[in-house]
């Protein structure tokens, strides 16, 4: 059974007449000890979708959903105290920005002994010994000193890997981390991420990596879900999605890596931006700004459909030959 | 943009392509507009100046007059009150509606006159800090520190304990009162603007001191300047009456709200109308340029929005 | 003294010399200042009384006062201002900004005289004036009605002091309500936006702990801050209000002064006066560093 079902989970904004989009018709799963990466461009719905997953969204954001179950229960029919107690319990979440998600009148003590007093009780000095060895556990030096540190007195790095210990406090078997390395610096990305994926591993618990670095992806995760303006254009394993993407907007992600671009001056990029909240394309979504539109994609959406691998949104999914279409491009670009 | 639009956006990207900007003065009114508190602020003050300058043709009596056949006479609603007096009478007879009207004449102009006062010395005082830097500076604001430090009302009444009661030194206390902020604000917005490139451009064009003060720096200094003048009005109303109130401002048998409650407590028994109506005069002046002001500051600068 | 013409000169000459007063203005000033440095404000030219012990002598009256007006609106405003910030552009939300923003612009003189109309004349429940009533006379133990009437062990002694003492508190404390109800609303509403409010509820934290305790903490600093300045506007307050309410306090003292003339009173008065506000407000910086951590540590 999966660890997490989602199924047609949207998300509107604003005035029920003329709602905002962010989330549309979202189906997802995460199984028990996987790293889940999702990817797309800022503003596709990502960080939204885990907020709505987590119940997060206030009284102006709406969410519906016709599946969204957490290891076999379902998180929406849930009285709301039991879902709240899941939250940071079973179900954790670490923030892209580390320097403003920890409260900055309280120390690293004070917020982790709080959580586990929340979920799991006993007494103060038992919660600081435990406390304490989720510090170590994260690989912060001196951590008995960072005990009594408040959130300004830390680093961006520091501040991360708190985070990531409050989220880990009580084991919990899925974590959703929202763009982790996003604020960081280079050098402390990657030992963010290796700590991350060293807990993962320990711990077995199923991460869902959310990011617009595929780099990162690749690095990390084993299956892929590449979102577009609220919806998922294609899911697939790593090395599919790398080797063959289906989707045209998945292929025109990778060939604007800087790793496929080298030796030529300029990165290929993707023209346009994502639609706003009012101008969304009454057929595919990425009609606009897909370079194999057809007419047909400007009046049908296409669904959500298994493809040679995997599954993707697009009336004609690519074969696997972007790689030699590619190559040409990059010996044309060349000469 | 795209044609299948909502509505609201249509009428956003419609004003969006207004190429002729409107002028600044159809800007500020039309985001003034849209908060409704302050167009009723506006409405009200408008109102409360054409009291004051019509009060002699809208007062059915003279404000001073003591019908004595008629003391204490209720409203005209009330058992006994009579509509030749609308609003009642006082404990000597005088008619409580034309003291009323005649007092927004005079709650105005020590507004009006107090705010002045306090604005040009504090323009003055803060464009020199401003410019001068250094001792001068540093003398300037640490005088403008020790009249913060006391209370407001306490240091009106301390200025008039050394000018004496009365109306005319009521008004020179509230300026008094008021200069501090003023000078403080135009400091701070003028120091921000010193640094900006255009004040720089004109220094080097060979702009002298005075020239750089008063016409390069100071009109974009003005938009909270103006916010905080016209809250200015309705704490100088507020304070003037408080004075009267304390039979320090306006002396008997000035017509003004503060000192027309002053006795009021004695003939809280028996005509309330005596003791309520100066107060409501008073709350709906001080209300007024408060809910103008902050209109006015949302509209001027949304920045200013605390 | 003052009303007296035509007075002799020698008796004259033995007044200027007894103030002090033959003497060149910059050394009059200086020995004021010197001997105010020492405690000695003079004495008041009415009562004969040391301006320091009058000052004394009725500084608990206002306290008292002052305090419960402090405590009132702090009761009352914060909790406003929160549910006004939760219920933003509610009905709760524009009422509590309405009657704020009246609280703000009434002129605190006249409100206590409608609260005199309502509750003491058409009501009858609180009396007019003073302290406490006359047939209680509790020994002045700490100058403070509440404890002194506790203390004096009568019955009806400290229900006489808290019916007294109801109607100058709402009147004094009127305008801080408003104001912290402003305040804490502004705060609130910008710190529920923050990102460690939404960590704290992916924490699995109930709303009243994540409300109650993260987002209230980092909103009571500039509420704090706010807290300091209004010990100004409750002094001032205190001038009116004690004057209606005929309250033995400092602000009744000084404008009874001003109209005897008695100038070493109103001087010492304003003097201390402005102490007491800049101490206060020395404490509220101290206490700010306290509950800012921010500040606490960098400096």
């Amino acid at each position: 059974m999966a660890l997490l079902e989602i199924k047609n989970l949207s998300v509107h904004f604003g005035a029920p007449e003329s709602p905002m989009i962010a989330v549309d018709g979202l189906d997802l799963t995460v199984e028990p000890g996987e790293v889940l990466g999702i990817v797309g461009e800022s503003g596709s719905g990502k960080s939204v979708t885990s907020l709505a997953l987590m119940g997060l969204i206030d009284a102006p954001g709406r969410v519906s959903a016709d599946v969204l179950k957490f290891d076999g229960r379902d998180l929406l029919r849930m009285p709301i105290r039991e879902r709240r107690a899941m939250l940071g319990r079973d179900i954790a979440m670490i923030f892209q920005d580390p320097g403003t998600t920890l409260n900055p009148c309280f120390t690293v003590e004070d917020h982790l002994v709080e959580t586990l007093a929340v979920h799991e009780g006993g007494s103060r000095r038992a919660l600081r010994a435990r406390a304490l060895e989720l510090l170590q556990q994260v690989e912060i030096p001196d951590p008995l000193r960072r005990l009594g540190a408040y959130p300004h007195q830390l680093s961006g790095g520091m501040s991360q890997r708190v985070m990531i210990a409050l989220a880990i406090a009580c084991n919990p078997r899925l974590l959703i981390a929202d763009e982790p390395t996003t604020a960081l610096d280079v050098t402390v990305q990657a030992q963010v991420l290796d700590l991350l994926l060293r807990l993962h591993r320990d711990r077995g618990m199923g991460l869902m990596l959310i990011t617009h670095d595929l780099g990162v992806i690749a690095e990390t995760a084993q299956r892929v879900v590449v979102m577009y303006a609220g919806q998922v254009m294609e899911i697939g394993t790593v090395p599919e999605i790398f080797i063959s993407p289906q989707h045209p907007y998945t292929a025109a992600l990778m060939s604007a890596l800087p790793e496929n671009n080298v030796g030529r001056e300029r990165l290929q990029t993707i023209a346009g931006v994502v639609p706003g909240a009012y101008d969304r394309p009454r057929g595919c979504l990425l009609a606009p700004r897909c370079k194999y539109a057809q007419s047909r994609c400007q009046t049908e959406r296409p669904s959500l459909d298994h493809a040679a691998h995997g599954e993707v949104r697009c009336f004609f999914p690519l074969e696997a030959n972007v790689t030699q279409d590619r190559a040409a491009t990059a010996s044309e670009s060349n000469v | 943009m795209n044609t299948t639009t909502s509505p609201s956006h249509v009428v956003e990207s419609e004003e969006f392509l207004l190429t002729t900007s409107p002028s600044p003065m159809a800007e500020l009114w039309r985001d003034f507009r849209r908060n409704k508190g302050a167009v009723l602020g506006l409405a009200l003050v408008l109102i409360f100046i054409f009291l004051a300058i019509f009060a002699n043709l809208v007062a059915p009596h003279s404000p001073i007059e003591q019908y004595r056949d008629a003391i204490l006479t209720p409203p005209s609603w009330e058992e006994g009150g009579t509509l030749n007096y609308l609003l009642g009478t006082d404990s000597v007879g005088r008619d409580m509606l034309s003291r009323l009207i005649f007092g927004t004449r005079l709650s105005l102009s020590i507004g009006l006159i107090s705010v002045s006062l306090s604005l040009s010395i504090g323009i003055v005082l803060g464009l020199i800090a401003a410019f001068t830097g250094g001792k001068v500076e540093t003398a300037i604001m640490r005088l403008m520190d020790v009249l913060l430090a006391l209370p407001s009302l306490l240091l009106a009444v301390a200025v008039i304990a050394i000018l004496g009661p009365g109306l005319a030194n009521a008004m020179y206390a509230i300026a008094v009162v008021r200069l501090p902020g003023f000078v403080r604000l135009t400091r701070a917005t003028a120091i921000s603007e010193l640094s900006k490139d255009y004040v720089i451009a004109s220094r080097i064009a060979g702009a002298g001191m005075l020239r750089l003060m008063f016409i390069t720096v100071l009109p974009n200094c003005l938009a909270p300047l103006i916010v905080q003048a016209t809250l200015g009005f309705s704490t100088a109303i507020l304070d003037a009456a408080a004075l009267g109130f304390l039979g320090l401002g306006a002396q008997p048998p000035t017509p003004e709200w503060g000192s027309m409650l002053a006795g009021a407590l004695e003939f809280i028994q028996r005509a309330w109308w005596v003791v309520s109506l100066p107060g409501v005069a008073i709350m709906l002046a001080v209300l007024a340029f408060n809910l103008m002001g902050d209109g006015l500051r949302d509209a001027l600068d949304p920045k200013l929005k605390r | 003294m003052s009303g007296e013409r035509g007075m002799e000169p020698a008796r004259y000459e033995r007044l200027m010399a007894q103030y002090g007063l033959d003497r060149p203005l910059p050394v009059q000033y200086v020995d004021y200042v010197f001997n105010a440095a020492q405690g000695n404000l003079g004495q008041s030219i009415v009562t004969q009384e040391s301006v320091l012990t009058e000052f004394l002598d009725r500084f608990p009256a206002t306290f008292e006062l002052s305090t419960c007006a402090i405590l009132f609106a702090l009761c009352l405003g914060i909790p406003a201002g929160i549910i006004a910030a939760l219920k933003r552009n509610s009905p709760v939300d524009y009422t509590v900004m309405s009657v704020s923003l009246a609280g703000y612009s009434m002129p605190i003189f006249w409100w206590a005289l409608l609260l005199i109309l309502f509750f003491s004349v058409h009501l009858g429940w609180t009396p007019v004036s003073g302290r406490i009533a006359i047939e209680y006379d509790p020994a002045r133990v700490t100058g403070l009605m509440l404890i002194d009437s506790l203390l004096s062990g009568e019955e009806g002694a400290f229900a006489s002091a808290v019916s007294h003492l109801i109607l100058p508190t709402i009147a004094l404390g009127t305008i801080p309500l408003a104001t912290l109800a402003r305040m804490t609303r502004s705060a609130m509403l910008e710190v529920l936006g923050e990102d460690y409010v939404r960590a704290a509820r992916a924490r699995g934290l109930s709303p009243l702990r994540v409300v109650g305790k993260h987002a209230l903490r980092n909103a009571l600093i500039p509420v704090v801050t706010v807290i300091g300045l209004q010990v100004g506007t409750l002094l001032a307050g205190a001038i009116l209000t004690e004057t209606i309410f005929s309250w033995p306090g400092i602000g009744k003292w000084m404008v009874e002064a001003i109209h005897r003339r008695d100038y070493p009173v109103v001087q010492g008065g304003i003097l201390l006066s402005a102490t007491l506000v800049i101490f206060v407000n020395l404490i509220v910086d101290v206490l700010y560093g306290v509950i800012n951590p921010r500040i606490r540590h960098t400096r």
